[in-house]
């Protein structure tokens, strides 16, 4: 009885049947410059008209404070943390996604589900359960995948915003110290993406192009989509 | 359908015994759960126990969604499966792995009956408790929804709590008759869950007493075998040990 539009058991008590709009999501590891592009995105398709929202990842109303708490007391069990994302991931489908496809808008996701299905791999070795936790999800109409190489990563985020705890992986003590860390955390997610890559058919862009040339492959990707009514990405190989 | 309920299937690996209640509210399954825990204890086990309460976390969260009116089905559920996690993860599991008993009021079955009722997919809640381990013993309380009502109303807790009348739902506003309403959906639906798992059905109507020496002949039987991790009387013998003094039994 699972909807097409829906990975894997839907949300039995929606109907995802009206939803006009279109659901787009940015992926891609930590510091590939995802916000900067999305933002960049939105101004582009609002120029040209169309409604456009922005979700971003664990900035849900109910959640986001209570993610930010369980991180900052650094106790959290893998179930505990992969299933508090599917809470806020919930939360922002029901609240937000779903209601703005239904209006009509162009749905702007900063990351999407394949975080944390590779951050609950990383930590888990498992596919299964995580995949089933989130059937609930929405098939995204485009899924683009910002891709780097670690070492390019590992000198931006230096460069910006440095390296902290969780984006380092360091609950997996993985390394002796941040940046040991950070780089093996951070291989470990890039592999896992770059198998969804393929499974989930992303649209793949390089991420150590040129902010412009990443933007003009990002806005070619998109304008068929908003242009053509496509059917979603196929489901036939989620659960492969 | 069923293909990988592991809570179904596998027996956990370590050493110690889960032993869980489920029921209604007002069932007496608590009544019941501390009356073997006093029993257990004068046998000379080392018992744990736990209840399916909410983390200070995750009941700020619940707090939130409620003052917001926004929590669904979907994240309601979720909430919950969070705080079971870390409640196997940080309570249930260190113990069973050191060989003791553990006692639990109310485990994953409250969540199938209550979760599938306020609307999420019945396959889906069981996927989502997949990491759940199987408990050694699990005993339901049925009892008639009149009988939970009554017990509730003339008992010290004075009324029925918000979520568990499924006040949120508004399917009446007289609390009474929402509690009604909505325990009697789960009662149903933890008619089939009792088949589905194996659970053993307890007569909740009996006497607590009556209710209580059939619960201990039972877990008395599954614990044969059962190699205790002792209190002080194993200290004990092994103090004696020293001396190597025979032991008079």
């Amino acid at each position: 009885m699972a909807d097409a539009r829906f990975f894997g058991d839907g949300l039995k008590y929606l109907d995802p049947s009206d939803l006009k709009g279109k659901l787009i999501a940015i992926e891609g590891t930590d510091g590939v410059g995802r916000t900067t592009h999305l933002e960049m995105l939105k101004e582009w398709l609002e120029v040209q008209g169309y409604g456009v929202m922005t979700t971003g990842w664990t900035r849900s109303n109910l959640m986001s404070k209570t993610i930010e708490v369980a991180k900052a007391g650094n106790i959290l069990d893998r179930w505990s943390l992969s299933l508090l994302y599917a809470t806020d991931f919930a939360d922002r489908l029901e609240h937000q996604i779903i209601p703005a496809l239904r209006s009509g808008f162009v749905v702007l996701a900063d990351r999407y589900i394949f975080t944390a299905l590779a951050r609950d791999f990383v930590r888990s070795t498992d596919r299964k359960w995580i995949r089933d936790v989130f059937g609930f999800a929405l098939i995204p109409d485009l899924v683009c995948y910002l891709r780097i190489d670690v070492e390019t990563l590992a000198l931006r985020v230096i460069e910006t915003t440095g390296m902290n705890y969780w984006e380092s992986g360091m609950d997996l003590r993985l390394g002796t110290d941040l940046y040991d860390s950070f780089k093996k955390y951070q291989s470990l997610l890039i592999e896992e993406f770059d198998k969804m890559a393929l499974e989930f058919r992303f649209n793949v862009v390089d991420a150590r192009k040129s902010p412009e040339e990443i933007q003009d492959e990002l806005r070619g990707y998109i304008l068929p989509v908003l242009q053509n009514h496509k059917p979603p990405v196929g489901p036939k190989t989620v659960h492969s | 359908m069923s293909e990988s309920h592991i809570v179904k299937t596998a027996p956990h690996p370590h050493p110690g015994k889960l032993i869980i209640v489920e029921g209604i509210d007002g069932s007496g399954k608590s009544t019941q759960l501390q009356l073997l825990h006093k029993w257990l204890e004068s046998k000379g086990h080392k018992v744990f126990f736990t209840e399916w309460n909410s983390s200070e976390l995750v009941k700020e969260t619940t707090r939130r969604g409620k003052k917001l009116k926004s929590l669904t089905p979907t994240t309601f559920s979720l909430l919950h499966a969070t705080d079971f996690a870390s409640r196997l993860y940080h309570q249930i599991l260190p113990p069973l792995k050191a060989g003791m008993i553990v006692l639990a009021d109310r485990y994953i079955y409250t969540a199938f009956a209550r979760d599938v009722v306020r609307g999420v997919a019945n396959e889906w809640v069981r996927k989502l408790y997949a990491f759940a381990i199987r408990p050694d013993m699990a005993f339901y309380f049925n009892v008639p929804i009149e009988v939970a009502i009554s017990r509730l109303l003339r008992g010290t807790r004075g009324q029925f709590k918000y979520y568990e009348a499924g006040m949120d739902m508004d399917l009446s506003p007289d609390v009474t008759e929402s509690f009604r309403l909505f325990q009697s959906q789960i009662l149903a639906e933890y008619g089939k869950i009792v088949d589905e798992y194996g659970l053993l059905t307890m007569d909740a109507t009996l006497e607590i007493e009556t209710q209580q020496e059939h619960m201990r002949a039972l877990v008395e039987a599954a614990l044969r075998g059962y190699k205790p991790r002792r209190g002080t009387y194993g200290r004990r013998t092994l103090f004696w040990r020293r001396f190597e003094i025979p032991r008079s039994e």
